[in-house]
């Protein structure tokens, strides 16, 4: 536990110190809002503003998280090996992108709605799945771009490796989204979709945590 | 690099290959002959089940061989297992392909459309997708033993997550033109005898043929490493 904590504020010093990284992320994310908005002009539909919600906060999932493995490089990887274990490694990691990526979608979340305004969702089901959603994103792209940067730092692989692993998850994201404009939902309707989204992303953190360790020793 | 011991196949003989060509033959023969009931919309096309959906089960059968066999590697690093995980995924994705094919011709003649936006198209595609990804990650590593033990990681990863999609989703879709989810009546229940009659023959026969195919595949990748390490150390 000791290791985790201090990997996830070895990655958190890391991040503050190289600005760039998080700063190029926010601009894309601002930049693709941007582009939204003169391309649709303010009033799109419902269904419109969910897509193009999520695929905005997929790709820049996909770009904050693959540099995760990608910016270590091989010399100070073996210098991890030999002080923390890989459970403790790939836990960090994940926890470390989750908070990430839920930082970076909330962001993203007010940067939309201030430019494209917010339909009527209802909050609460689609926080919760929005939360879940981006844990799991992060935890996904996580493991994938931990797969991928034993390839010799392909970042382009990680995006091929990743969308068919993201894919049941950003559809049932979706599908939450667009079930919480409706007003009337069954709770057990809810559940059932939250519950589905909760097991995909333990079911993604577990396969992690097992793997992992085959990917890390040489 | 060692060289691979020529170890058998695991199922030998010659009695499973005939059984699975007479299989396929009568199926093929049978399903065109056979009575088939007259339903709305689907009419004759109906026969395409003996084939398009014994496609999908080879391709399972061989995604599942797969997963064992990357299991397998990871247990104990032997190269073996890997030539055959990796010849079952590419066995598999010739099976999904025709499964493909073949599904996108029936839904042509009855959908009146070759790609329609149903769950069950959704997942085939998605599972197509995270089998060539495999194919991808493969050539993108030379080391063999790097290859065999990273794509098996990756292979375990994309197979759960796709028993997830293909076991979920599709439950909680509202609707699917596919027969037996959603709100569609469901014909596989409502298979007259004789279909079935030719149907489970046709799977059996066509998961015989798959296997078959990745022996032969194992076997032909086996002879031209053999072939390889000769020449290189000549």
């Amino acid at each position: 536990m000791r290791e985790i904590t201090a990997l996830i504020h070895k990655d958190l010093m890391l991040e503050l110190r190289q600005k760039y990284a998080i700063n190029g992320i926010l601009l894309y994310v601002f930049s693709t809002i941007f582009v939204v908005q003169l391309s649709f002009g303010r009033v799109i539909d419902d269904t419109t503003w969910i897509a193009l919600f999520w695929v905005i906060l997929l790709f820049a999932a996909f770009n904050a998280v693959s540099k995760s493995f990608v910016q270590e490089s091989s010399a100070r990887r073996l210098y991890y090996f030999t002080l923390a274990s890989p459970v403790s490694v790939i836990a960090s990691k994940m926890i470390y992108n989750a908070l990430l990526m839920v930082f970076l979608g909330g962001l993203s979340l007010g940067i939309y709605s201030l430019f494209m305004g917010m339909p009527a969702l209802g909050m609460s089901l689609f926080l919760p799945a929005f939360i879940l959603g981006c844990i799991g994103l992060a935890t996904a792209i996580t493991m994938v771009s931990a797969i991928a940067s034993r390839t010799g730092n392909n970042t382009a692989l990680t995006a091929i490796l990743g969308f068919p692993v993201v894919l049941p998850l950003l559809l049932l994201l979706i599908k939450a989204s667009q079930l919480s404009l409706s007003r009337s939902v069954a709770d057990i309707e809810m559940l059932k979709l939250l519950l589905s989204i909760t097991l995909i992303d333990a079911v993604v953190a577990i396969l992690a945590i097992v793997l992992f360790p085959y990917l890390w020793r040489d | 690099m060692e060289r691979l011991d020529r170890k058998k196949i695991p199922v030998k003989g010659l009695w499973w290959k005939l059984t699975g060509i007479a299989l396929v033959l009568y199926s093929v023969i049978a399903g065109l002959l056979i009575d088939v009931p007259e339903l709305p919309v689907i009419h004759q096309t109906i026969r395409n089940l003996f084939y398009h959906v014994c496609m999908w089960f080879g391709m399972f059968v061989m995604y599942g061989t797969a997963l064992v066999y990357s299991i397998k590697y990871l247990a104990n690093y032997k190269l073996d297992d890997d030539l055959y995980a990796s010849g079952a995924v590419y066995t598999g994705l010739f099976f999904g392909t025709l499964g493909l094919l073949t599904g996108m011709l029936w839904a042509k003649f009855t959908w009146g459309d070759f790609w329609t936006n149903d769950p069950q198209l959704n997942g085939a595609a998605v599972s197509m997708m995270a089998y060539l990804a495999y194919a991808v990650l493969r050539s993108s590593i030379d080391e063999v033993s790097m290859r065999a033990r990273i794509s098996a990681v990756y292979n375990i990863f994309a197979f759960m997550l796709l028993v997830i999609f293909l076991g979920v989703l599709p439950r909680l879709a509202d609707s699917s033109l596919h027969p037996g989810k959603g709100g569609n009546s469901s014909t596989m229940e409502g298979l007259d005898m004789t279909m079935r009659m030719v149907f489970w023959p046709a799977v059996i026969g066509w998961i015989l043929i798959a296997v078959w195919l990745l022996t032969l595949h194992v076997r032909y990748r086996k002879l031209k490493q053999n072939i390889q390490l000769n020449q290189t150390q000549l």
